[in-house]
């Protein structure tokens, strides 16, 4: 390893060659500002277009200043990261970028979680001159059903851009025109609706100002809660009890199970219930159909589509419907565990309490933005009445408990309602990469082979690399397991399908980053990569300390097989737990 | 701005296909290839873009990207008699902006634009080497020198 010896700040030291200025202050524990530029090094993200500026230093020698994100260490530099010269360059850059920024931070959705506020704030600026002069770029705003875009709060550290291209391969958002009016906008300046948008929300996950938020769906929620004819159930899905206590100062990773219930009952829901429980209904009937293709797959019949790839992720349906619309058939029909839930709380359930469907309510808590597109698709409602009425995010849940002064930190911690709230260690781990096919693996190894499992830990299907494979041993055949998250990571995967050259039986795919603890509703990370490892270490524990860890021995999941649905994948199952995906592939009309 | 639909004649299609291929449909070619196709088809609309990304695989956001990008792509339609005004310093000194306002005037149109019959789009330029002939107004192949706001009626009406 060649290295390089350099003085940042009259400390020396000693660091690998090609590495930037930035990271080599970081070793020292010298911790220069940034604004656009992004390190997710756990998940291979970076974004360093160095364009903001705000990283600047002064090298010796050197004529202008340096951006410290993207210059290289030389031998022998001396650098000076906070002279007179670099405090007034970054607070003039700064006053820059405010200057064609809206000042409305006291209504903006991202007041308090702005990283542009918080280096106001570091920055010490004061004052933005020159405003009465300042002219500002004017966008119209854009509101998909997910996700909001002001591109008038955007400031072109263009990590929305890197996140739809570079790590999800979705092509989106695009860098449009130049100097003043430059933005990041989908093609023609179409709203997102019309775009090849997934909503999978990576874009939100890392914008540092409030240019991308998600759609509040709070205030229905809040409506539903105080209108006396309606009964509210909530379903929280895996993700949201490992990364919610974030929201109120609590360290990453720590889990919030039953505090969350404490708050949502408090909040005024009916019952509180938990998306596990239909994760462990999808392990049944997706897993139930992974063999049954597979055995018919085994028996030679070429109408068997091998590899099975998971559909509980939105993003991710969302994904194949505009790129690989001619694979439709490929994946599981099993609807999401969100949906399933819907489906299930709004006939076994709403039967049980006798109440009818339209008065009762389906809230959602997701780590997800994609998740309220999918509830508002039309398959999943009944004479438009929808199987799940709104999903909000983990964020909007904290903001919501805040708003209702409720002290987080010291509630009690309670348990989830009976029926839907029952759920085993498989289910929870949904909420990490590698945890779907994980669950699945339990329930089908044990199914096909008749067999007790050993060892439930499946290790080598956890991790964070963006493609795993593994083989798994089902008693003498070798099931060969893909996983991908990350849409880019899924493309590849699905490429090889396509080419007809996929070795596996089964493949799960996630769309955010790390799996849903890494969605685009989650807490915000800001660029700190351990929160991710935090949070699916949080899931494993919890799974680990569960009594019941696979699927197909939830007492709730057996009963209502016998109760109501018969068994997986019988006619009733089929009618509400399975769906169908559409060629969503924008269509160039040829005229004769 | 609402969903766009794309529709396009099939021998226009295959003219970009040829382009393409042309040059292997190499993402990296992207801007020879938006050059042969703004040449062929006078402009860029969103149809163009939309078969040059199916057949490079670039998403069309970006192609879009790279269009409003440059200055010399256009995503309208020239007129039948394109007017570009120079701007270069010599024309600029000598009055072009307030020429420029008489036509934008005139026409009621900003630059960039065509009118909607399609006789007249209005452009500017930088420096067409007549530095003598100041402020210097082309409209197709044809070059006016000297051009005082007051003229612009009259050249205008020539083309009636």
């Amino acid at each position: 390893m060649e290295t390089i010896k350099l003085i940042i700040d009259n400390k020396e030291i000693e660091v690998e060659k090609g590495t930037t200025i930035l990271k080599a202050a970081r070793q020292l524990g010298i911790e220069i500002p940034t604004l656009c530029y992004l390190d997710l090094h756990d998940m291979n993200i970076e974004n360093k277009p160095g364009g903001c500026r705000i990283c600047v230093v002064e090298v010796e020698k050197r004529r202008n200043l340096a951006p410290a994100c993207s210059t290289k260490c030389e031998n022998g530099m001396v650098v000076k990261t906070h002279t007179n010269r670099v405090l007034n360059a970054r607070r003039t850059v700064m006053e820059f970028i405010l200057s064609d920024h809206p000042k409305d931070c006291l209504v903006c959705a991202k007041s308090g979680n702005c990283d542009l506020q918080n280096m106001a704030t570091r920055l010490g600026i004061r004052e933005i001159p020159g405003q009465e002069y300042a002219e500002m770029s004017t966008y119209k705003p854009d509101t998909s059903p997910s996700i909001k875009r002001d591109l008038n709060k955007c400031i072109m550290c263009r990590r929305c851009e890197t996140m739809c291209n570079e790590i999800q391969a979705v092509g989106a958002l695009s860098a449009i025109n130049r100097g003043f009016m430059a933005a990041v906008a989908p093609a023609f300046e179409q709203n997102l609706e019309y775009s090849t948008c997934t909503y999978c929300g990576q874009c939100v996950a890392v914008c540092p100002t409030g240019a991308l938020t998600e759609v509040d769906h709070t205030p229905d929620v809040l409506r539903a809660l105080a209108d006396p004819t309606k009964t509210v159930v909530v379903q929280t899905a895996p993700a949201v009890r490992a990364a919610l206590g974030e929201a109120f100062g609590m360290e990453p990773g720590t889990l919030v199970t039953g505090k969350m219930v404490s708050a949502l009952r408090a909040l005024g829901f009916d019952y509180v219930f938990d998306t596990d429980f239909s994760a462990d209904l999808t392990i049944m009937e997706e897993g139930t159909e992974l063999l049954g293709r597979l055995k018919r797959h085994l028996n030679g019949d070429k109408t068997a589509r091998i590899p099975i790839l998971t559909s509980c992720c939105p993003g991710w349906v969302n994904f194949f419907e505009e790129y690989f619309p001619d694979l439709k058939d490929v994946p599981s029909t099993s609807k999401s565990p969100q949906q399933m839930f819907g489906a299930i709380a709004k006939t076994y359930f709403a039967d049980k309490i006798k109440v009818d469907r339209k008065d009762l309510v389906v809230v959602s808590i997701m780590p997800c933005l994609a998740k309220k597109y999918e509830c508002q698709r039309e398959e999943f409602s009944v004479d438009g009445n929808r199987d799940v009425d709104f999903s909000i995010s983990t964020r909007e849940l904290a903001s919501f408990i805040k708003q209702a002064n409720i002290d987080f930190k010291s509630l009690e911690d309670s348990d989830f309602d009976d029926p839907l709230g029952e759920s085993t260690g498989a289910a929870v781990i949904f909420g990490a990469t590698g945890g779907v096919i994980e669950a699945a693996c339990r329930t089908a190894y044990e199914i096909f082979t008749g067999k007790k499992l050993e060892k439930i830990d499946f290790h080598e299907l956890r991790g964070l690399e963006g493609v795993r494979s593994a083989v798994i041993d089902f008693d003498g055949l070798p099931v060969n397991i893909g996983i991908a998250h990350g849409l880019a990571n899924a493309r590849k995967l699905l490429e090889e399908v396509r080419a007809g050259k996929s070795q596996f039986h089964a493949i799960e795919v996630m769309a955010c980053p790390g799996g849903c603890i890494g969605g685009g509703g989650q807490p915000f990370h800001h660029g700190k990569s351990g929160v991710l490892k935090a949070r699916a270490a949080a899931l494993y524990r919890e799974d680990a300390n569960k009594p019941i860890r696979k699927s197909h021995e939830n007492p709730f999941i057996i009963k209502l097989y016998e109760e109501f649905l018969g068994e997986p994948n019988s006619e009733k199952a089929h009618h509400l737990l399975h769906t169908s995906y559409f060629d969503k592939k924008k269509k160039i009309i040829v005229k004769q | 701005m609402s969903n766009i639909k794309i529709e396009i004649r099939q021998e226009d299609v295959s003219k970009i296909k040829e382009i393409c291929a042309s040059y292997n449909r190499d993402p990296q070619e992207l801007i020879n290839i938006l050059h042969a196709c703004q040449e062929h088809f006078g402009y860029l609309p969103a149809e163009v873009q939309e078969v040059i990304s199916a057949e490079t695989g670039i998403p069309v956001a970006k192609i879009y990207g790279v269009v409003t990008f440059y200055s010399f792509f256009s995503m309208t339609p020239k007129g039948k008699h394109p007017i570009s005004i120079c701007m270069g310093t010599a024309c600029y000194v000598r009055g072009a902006e307030r020429v420029l306002e008489e036509f934008k005037k005139e026409l009621k149109l900003q630059v960039g634009q065509t009118t909607p019959d399609g006789k007249f789009s209005l452009s500017s330029l930088r420096c067409v080497g007549a530095c003598g002939l100041a402020p210097v107004v082309l409209i197709g192949d044809k070059t006016y020198g000297r051009v005082a706001p007051d003229d612009v009626k009259k050249i205008l009406k020539e083309y009636e």
